[in-house]
């Protein structure tokens, strides 16, 4: 009989470990190719704060994509997990990410907080994550550009660097959103102003592709989207990293 | 007489020589691409213009369009007189209206099952697209008014809003055609003075602005009118093709630093900034040269009597020109369910690529099947085909 327990328990153990290994491979298994973290521009900024303070203060602002609802939904998102994936990294720097997201603005609607945020928290980076309710709503992508390229001076006025983050790859919308044209202009505007662009759109594609993520599927829970907000978390620190020129501590 | 007239078939239309099957192939080839941009890149995406160049396969498909326009309709307007050939435009631009409302239909089923089955947070931004759903009282009375635009769907209320129009132009290129052109290009450039375009619903303009690609409509029309024999001394000299393809060639310079961003440095700072945005809206001037300087070497190396024209292989996509319409509204809606099929099954690189091919093949096959029904019909006796004749070589 106690052998019988034993073995149960055994079993139960050693299933429990699989299954345990199995979400933690999920997990890191969003590898990225090196050309979608790397950038002909470079984070001078970041470079020099680093090096010099020790500290990185980053500010994050977009809309929807940015956040994720229901419990523990902002800790899940990308930017709380950029800024456990910097820390990680970068040891013994101070990382603070601070995020606002508001949903269903344009890029243009955006830029006045993009600014004021700017300018009152200072920080050394903001990334900007836009595009997505611009192409939902049919703005002319003349008027996007021109949004972006105040966006960028405003932040650059303040004394900070900038990362354009472009739109989310999903598949299901894609015969109901066109982001192509504003893709392509936020590409464009990226190399006009030396900036970095963080090309989530194709980075995501690319983990659809060699199937870590399942992004076609009718309904998931909050599961897949945490596992997708992490791993943007940490590609987008490697892409900090990479443009800063910063070494890592581990 | 004999000359201008849209036969039936193409047998019939290779024996008299009237019909320049280069522009069926062409258009055929540009409805293909036209399909293939539409879905999500693939291997196919590889052999569309628009990776090597400025223009794309609509700055081809609205000129031919704006050819055969002419000279159908030029030949309706000489024969019978300025009021039967507005009738038979008019008729054209309300079979082009219902064929979008027909996809409309098609594009809200598709949708309003998504809405109904797709839940998933990570794109919880995303779904508010779907909102509109929510007031189709407004919503389908806004896409009746051709101001609500559906992704790939904005082609068809451009060739309303120019076909609609097209009698009064047409009028004036057949007396005075210089004329008509100058104030085609004076509306072009005023459109970019004071950026006049057509208001969507619920943001923003039209895609494709009809006061900027009327241009090259009306410069499609004009050269069926004789402004292509006009240039002959033009396109066949040599420094034109020699311009025409240093352009093409720093045109294809210019969209590798797209693909391969690294090479952006080698544009110096002050031509970018000269250069961006090439604006696909409002028609570019980048873009509409790169169309001419293509179609003067395209014109030089295919002639009308290149023998390929008769070869098998070009059927498929000579047959898919021909009916332009229909082909067109296939394509799009075939988009549309590769779309669907692709999403439902999570295939990857291989089940695009098929897909692709079989919705070329699909094309294919619906326009081989149009043909044999109007020859069928042709052959029952009936002769009146007035009517007819729209549909196999009119607006579009």
């Amino acid at each position: 009989m106690k052998r019988w327990v034993a073995m149960l328990v055994a079993g139960l153990c050693l299933t429990g470990a699989a299954r345990a290994e199995e979400t933690s491979r999920a997990a890191t298994n969003c590898a990225v190719p090196p050309e979608l973290v790397s950038s002909d521009n470079s984070l001078k900024k970041v470079a020099e704060v680093v090096a010099k303070e020790r500290k990185l203060d980053i500010v994050v602002v977009g809309t929807g994509s940015s956040t994720l609802s229901g419990p523990g939904g902002g800790g899940a998102a990308y930017p709380a997990r950029l800024e456990v994936a910097l820390r990680q990294k970068l040891g013994n720097v101070d990382v603070n990410v601070f995020s606002e997201a508001q949903t269903k603005r344009t890029a243009e609607e955006m830029v006045e907080n993009l600014a004021r945020l700017a300018t009152e928290r200072r920080p050394t980076l903001v990334i900007w994550q836009t595009g997505t309710v611009d192409a939902m709503r049919g703005i002319n992508p003349d008027d996007f550009t021109t949004a972006l390229d105040e966006g960028i001076s405003a932040a650059q006025k303040a004394g900070a660097d900038i990362v354009l983050l472009n739109p989310q790859y999903s598949p299901r919308m894609e015969t109901m959103i066109s982001v192509t044209p504003y893709m392509d202009n936020m590409r464009m505007v990226s190399q006009q102003r030396d900036v970095v662009l963080f090309d989530r759109f194709a980075i995501m594609r690319h983990w659809s592709e060699a199937g870590d993520f399942d992004l076609f599927g009718a309904s998931h829970g909050l599961g897949l989207a945490k596992q997708v907000h992490d791993c943007i978390g940490r590609a987008l620190a490697d892409m900090v990293l990479n443009a800063a020129h910063l070494k890592t501590q581990n | 007489m004999k000359l201008l007239r849209v036969d039936d078939t193409v047998a019939a239309i290779t024996a008299t020589g009237g019909r320049d099957l280069r522009l069926d192939l062409f258009r055929g080839l540009a409805l293909w691409l036209i399909f293939v941009d539409h879905l999500p890149p693939n291997v196919l995406s590889w052999f569309s213009i628009r990776n090597y160049g400025f223009s794309d396969a609509t700055e081809i498909f609205i000129f031919i369009s704006g050819y055969t326009a002419a000279f159908v309709y030029g030949r309706a307007m000489f024969d019978r007189g300025f009021v039967v050939a507005t009738a038979r435009i008019w008729r054209r631009a309300w079979q082009i209206y219902v064929a979008h409302v027909f996809l409309f239909a098609i594009y809200l089923a598709e949708i309003s099952y998504v809405a109904a089955h797709f839940e998933n947070p990570l794109y919880a931004e995303e779904m508010n697209i779907l909102d509109f759903l929510k007031q189709p009282d407004v919503t389908i009375i806004q896409a009746l008014l051709l101001k609500f635009r559906p992704v790939n769907m904005d082609v068809l209320p451009l060739y309303i809003v120019l076909l609609v129009f097209f009698p009064p132009i047409l009028w004036l290129l057949e007396r005075r055609a210089d004329l008509a052109l100058g104030v085609s290009v004076a509306l072009y450039a005023v459109t970019w003075e004071l950026e006049l375009y057509l208001p969507a619903y619920p943001d923003g303009a039209w895609y494709f602005n009809p006061y900027a690609w009327q241009f090259l409509f009306v410069f499609g029309a004009w050269c069926a009118l004789g402004g292509a024999a006009r240039m002959a001394p033009l396109l066949v000299s040599p420094i034109t093709r020699t311009l025409a393809a240093l352009y093409l060639l720093a045109a294809l310079a210019v969209t590798l630093t797209w693909h391969f961003p690294h090479l952006g440095g080698w544009i110096p700072r002050a031509v970018e900034m000269w250069m961006y945005p090439i604006n696909k809206t409002d028609l570019d001037v980048l873009r509409f040269v790169h169309f001419l300087a293509l179609a003067v070497l395209t014109v030089y190396f295919v002639r009308k009597d290149w023998v390929g024209l008769a070869s098998r292989w070009l059927r498929p996509a000579i047959l898919c020109g021909q009916h332009s319409l229909e082909i067109f509204c296939l394509g799009v809606f075939l988009a549309f369910a590769g779309h669907f099929l692709m999403a439902e099954m999570a295939g990857g690189a291989g089940l695009h690529f098929i897909i692709s091919i079989i919705g070329i093949l699909i094309m294919t096959a619906a326009a081989w099947l149009i043909t044999w029904y109007k020859d069928m019909e042709g052959k029952g006796g009936s002769r009146a085909r007035g009517a007819d004749a729209d549909l196999a070589g009119g607006g579009i």
